[in-house]
């Protein structure tokens, strides 16, 4: 069986360093189920028994966003990264893991993003409805075309690679970055949605909103879900030019 | 009098946020506790859709016959007033998710699309791609923040609940939990707890659950007296890829939209087919669409019990794919609208093994699912003269409410595909309900416990993580939970006999002296992951011994449920629901109650001809209400 090597960057926030495994291959077999293999009964390279990795993951099928990670350096889901066909495409025997960067550290791979989780409440990510749940639209009909649009900006499921691979978020920077940006379209898409529209544009004409992108289109790059989120931040810097002409004339938050 | 007005919900998928955004938005502050941030709940992992006779491809369904084909479809082991109640509601909650926002799937006149799903001849599933669950689940979230971002929800995401808390008089007045991050115990108050905990799916080695699904919640409320239902009832899915990390869903719905199972024929070889026809295996080297051969009337979509099991009988028949265990399921020659509709799924595939489904058959198997079985909790008909002095969904335990895929309710012996999601929306808007009605009789003492209740309770769970930690054998914990996961995948999954389950029942035994012997090698506190393992192993194995139990004492098959040595459905014997209390020095204790048939006579399940029936439901309540506001 083939060996390779799986270099890990680990610790606390106090102490960061890399740590390499040696393991047998095994076809299919993704970053995650290493990590499991590893957990076992963790020996470094060196042949000393360390501390099992820490890290997140959930469904292990890419729809839950728990397990971002940097995979030779690209931000993307640990679980649906195969390892022997990263290995053969950079011809390497190595391949190097370490935990997202633009997020606080909790240990090893484990990071908190829970600032993404409040940046949605920034941008009243939810369509604002009565509390009366008889009330019923029964009779919305909504287009095919807008049903692909929501379904396509809906898919975000808050992992975090857009803002890791976002040259304007950084420590130094309050942009909220790419992901909140998409929900904030997606609900001003969405028919039903309209009610609180200017709010959100607002949410977003503030310090850290949507003039803070830089362009550099990494977002789309690295998006597991293939969100359109550069035309998302075009269409909203396009609502927040409205919105502040509106606001300067007075008019009333249009519908 | 604030903390009157406090509930606890554990658990944020499905069922946890439905019943958090029906408890804020009647003015109760919620506490909601979630292993991960809720967003990411296995209920995620829900593809194909979520089932209501909406009847809007004009071919007379009704929340009737809906009920109907749930009830039959679980092999009439389905308390029935539950499973109507749920049928009817289910067209409102579809409004209802429209309403916040889900982006349902949509006909080209912009109405709902609908597809068809197993078990039934109708097509009944709203659907939002084929990441339905996620769609649904996301709305949800958004609502919850929605709460959240005015005070009224207060969520504690990366803590794990580890015990509840009850008063003197044995009603729950909050819970312990455990900051996933620090290992720190603190204690919670509350009037009411709900658990929406959701599945176990993590006792079984070849599993589609999320890895939250431990049933660490279920199985530390269960050895707190709580009583467990129907744990023998263990949904095999027909269709998963076979990876080594896990089975991942390959949904229904690629055989709702006319997706195909096959094998190599074999006319050398002969199969019985359920009708009592003896005929040879396919024509050699062809494909061979044994569903659709066995099962004229249904074909691929054959409710799951059975899918797996005539699946699992090929494989044994020595005709899986190479002779391995996986079959075809094939998509290839349908129209590329249809594929689109199936995109998320495709991808999957395609990313999980590096080959198209649009071009090649997909290898698939069956793995191990849901769980029908769970919490037990009360039901009481609409009707019934005492409605009003019992809670719908409250467990055996005062004040504590179980939902969603947590608790026994709705499927019965096998769950039809795509009722998982109604049942958890359900389930959660009764309990917002009734625990409004529960508090309400609450006299004003009882939300005051005194401060030794929670110190105590507090101090239970530290005295065990000091015992955790400080056990010096040498078994490994990862060793001892795998030896426990391979012997319930390999026999209390899709086919049991006595013998095997005896022996697994001896062998979780076994697992239990080894686990005194453990040794937690990493000393860390924070984000401690060994230690969390082994601080859940001991609940899990006590729900695989229910399981296990459970499953050796039915000796009948009836849906999820097969032993070959008793391959009939035993009513005179077995139509009752099993329930299992905690012994602590012994096997579970095992009794039966009644299952409430009020509405449908049990027949026999037959799947082999096509009879849209107008059923007849008896003793239909003149008025039941829903649980909107």
């Amino acid at each position: 069986m083939t060996q390779f090597f799986m270099k890990i960057f680990r610790g606390d926030s106090s102490h960061q360093f890399w740590e390499t495994f040696a393991l047998d291959l095994i076809p299919y077999a993704n970053v995650i189920a290493y990590l499991m293999i590893i957990q076992r009964s963790p020996i470094n390279v060196h042949g000393r028994a360390v501390d099992p990795i820490s890290w997140e993951s959930g469904c292990l099928e890419e729809v839950c966003g728990s397990c971002s990670m940097l995979i030779n350096g690209v931000p993307r889901q640990g679980c649906s990264a195969l390892v022997d066909h990263i290995l053969a495409e950079t011809g390497s025997n190595t391949i190097q893991i370490a935990p997202l960067s633009k997020f606080p550290l909790i240990r090893d791979l484990l990071v908190d993003r829970t600032r993404m989780f409040e940046d949605l409440k920034r941008v009243h990510a939810w369509i604002e409805t009565d509390e009366q749940l008889s009330q019923m639209h029964s009779q919305t009909t909504v287009s095919q075309e807008t049903q692909q649009l929501l379904y396509a900006l809906s898919k975000c499921m808050t992992c975090g690679c857009c803002l890791e691979a976002c040259p304007q978020v950084n420590h130094r920077s309050k942009f909220i970055g790419p992901a909140a940006i998409a929900q904030a379209r997606l609900f001003d898409a969405n028919p039903l949605g309209g009610n609180i529209k200017a709010q959100r544009i607002r949410s977003l004409m503030e310090e850290g909103g949507v003039s803070d992108c830089g362009h550099s289109q990494n977002c789309v790059r690295v998006c597991p879900k293939e969100l359109p989120l550069t035309d998302s931040i075009a269409a909203l810097s396009r609502a927040t030019t409205r919105q502040a002409l509106r606001d300067i004339f007075k008019l009333p938050d249009s519908p | 009098m604030a903390h009157q007005k406090e509930v606890i919900v554990v658990g944020g998928g499905l069922s946890g946020l439905s019943a958090t955004m029906s408890l804020a938005s009647q003015g109760y502050h919620v506490k909601l506790i979630s292993v991960t941030k809720v967003k990411r709940s296995h209920s995620v992992c829900a593809q194909g859709g979520i089932n209501a006779a909406m009847n809007l491809h004009q071919e007379n369904d009704s929340p009737l016959i809906h009920a109907y084909d749930t009830i039959k479809g679980g092999d009439f082991l389905a308390d029935q007033p539950p499973v109507l109640e749920m049928c009817l509601a289910a067209p409102h909650i579809i409004e209802m998710m429209e309403r916040f926002g889900c982006p349902f799937n949509r006909t080209i006149d912009g109405r709902l699309d609908f597809r068809r799903f197993g078990g039934t001849l109708y097509h009944r599933t709203a659907f939002c791609g084929a990441s339905t669950g996620q769609q649904l689940l996301y709305a949800l979230d958004e609502q919850v923040r929605r709460f959240e971002s005015v005070g009224r929800v207060e969520k504690f995401e990366s803590h794990e609940f580890v015990r509840l808390i009850l008063d003197s008089e044995g009603k729950a007045c909050g819970i312990v939990v455990m900051d996933i991050a620090t290992l720190q115990l603190f204690a919670l108050k509350a009037s009411a707890v709900v658990v929406a905990t959701g599945g176990i799916g993590m006792l079984f080695k070849k599993s589609t659950n999320s890895t939250f699904c431990t049933g660490a919640a279920n199985g530390r409320l269960y050895q707190q007296g709580m009583l467990y239902a129907n744990g023998e009832f263990i949904q095999i899915h027909p269709t998963a890829i076979p990876g080594i990390d896990k089975m991942r869903l390959m949904s229904e719905s690629a055989r709702g939209e006319g997706g195909r199972i096959w094998v190599y024929g074999d006319s050398s070889k002969q199969i019985t087919a359920p009708d009592g026809r003896v005929i040879p295996c396919g024509k050699t080297g062809e494909p061979w669409y044994f569903l659709e051969e066995l099962y004229p009337a249904f074909g691929n979509l054959i409710p799951r019990d059975i899918g797996a099991r005539e699946i699992l009988r090929i494989y044994e028949m020595g005709l899986g794919i190479d002779g391995e265990a996986a079959v075809y399921l094939d998509v290839t020659h349908l129209p590329e609208h249809k594929k689109e509709k199936l995109r998320a799924i495709l991808e999957i595939y395609q990313k999980f093994t590096q080959e198209d489904p649009t071009k090649v058959p997909m290898k698939i198997f069956p793995a191990m699912h849901y769980s029908m079985g769970g919490a037990w909790v009360d039901w009481p008909a609409a009707d019934a003269p005492d409605r009003c002095t019992r809670y719908r969904q409250m467990t055996s335990l005062k004040g504590c409410f179980s939902i969603g895929e947590a608790d026994f309710q709705y499927h019965g012996a096998n769950r039809l595909g795509a009722n998982a999601l109604l049942a958890c929306i359900f389930s959660g808007l009764v309990t917002g309900k009734e625990i409004s009605r529960y508090i309400d009789s609450l006299s004003p003492s009882a939300h005051s416990s005194p401060s030794r209740v929670f110190e105590e309770a507090i101090a239970q769970e530290e005295c065990f993580k000091r015992d955790l930690f400080a056990r010096s054998g040498s078994e490994n914990i990862y060793q001892l939970y795998d030896e426990m996961a391979s012997q319930m995948f390999l026999h209390v999954t899709a086919k049991r006999n006595n013998t095997d389950l005896a022996a697994t029942l001896q062998k979780l035994q076994t697992l239990k002296e080894r686990y005194l012997h453990i040794n937690i090698k990493d000393r860390s506190s924070l984000a401690n992951q060994t230690y969390i393992l082994a601080n859940q192993f001991r609940p899990m194995l006590a729900l695989a011994m229910v399981i296990t139990k459970s499953a050796l004492l039915r000796n009948e098959s009836r849906g999820s449920h097969y032993k070959p040595e008793f391959p009939a459905r035993d009513d005179q014997t077995w139509l009752k629901t099993t329930l299992a209390a905690h012994q602590p020095h012994d096997d579970p204790s095992i009794s039966y109650t009644s299952v409430d048939m009020r509405h449908l006579t049990p027949f026999e399940r037959d799947y082999t001809k096509a009879q849209k029936v107008t059923p007849h439901l008896e003793n239909i309540p003149d008025k039941i209400e829903l649980p909107f506001s």
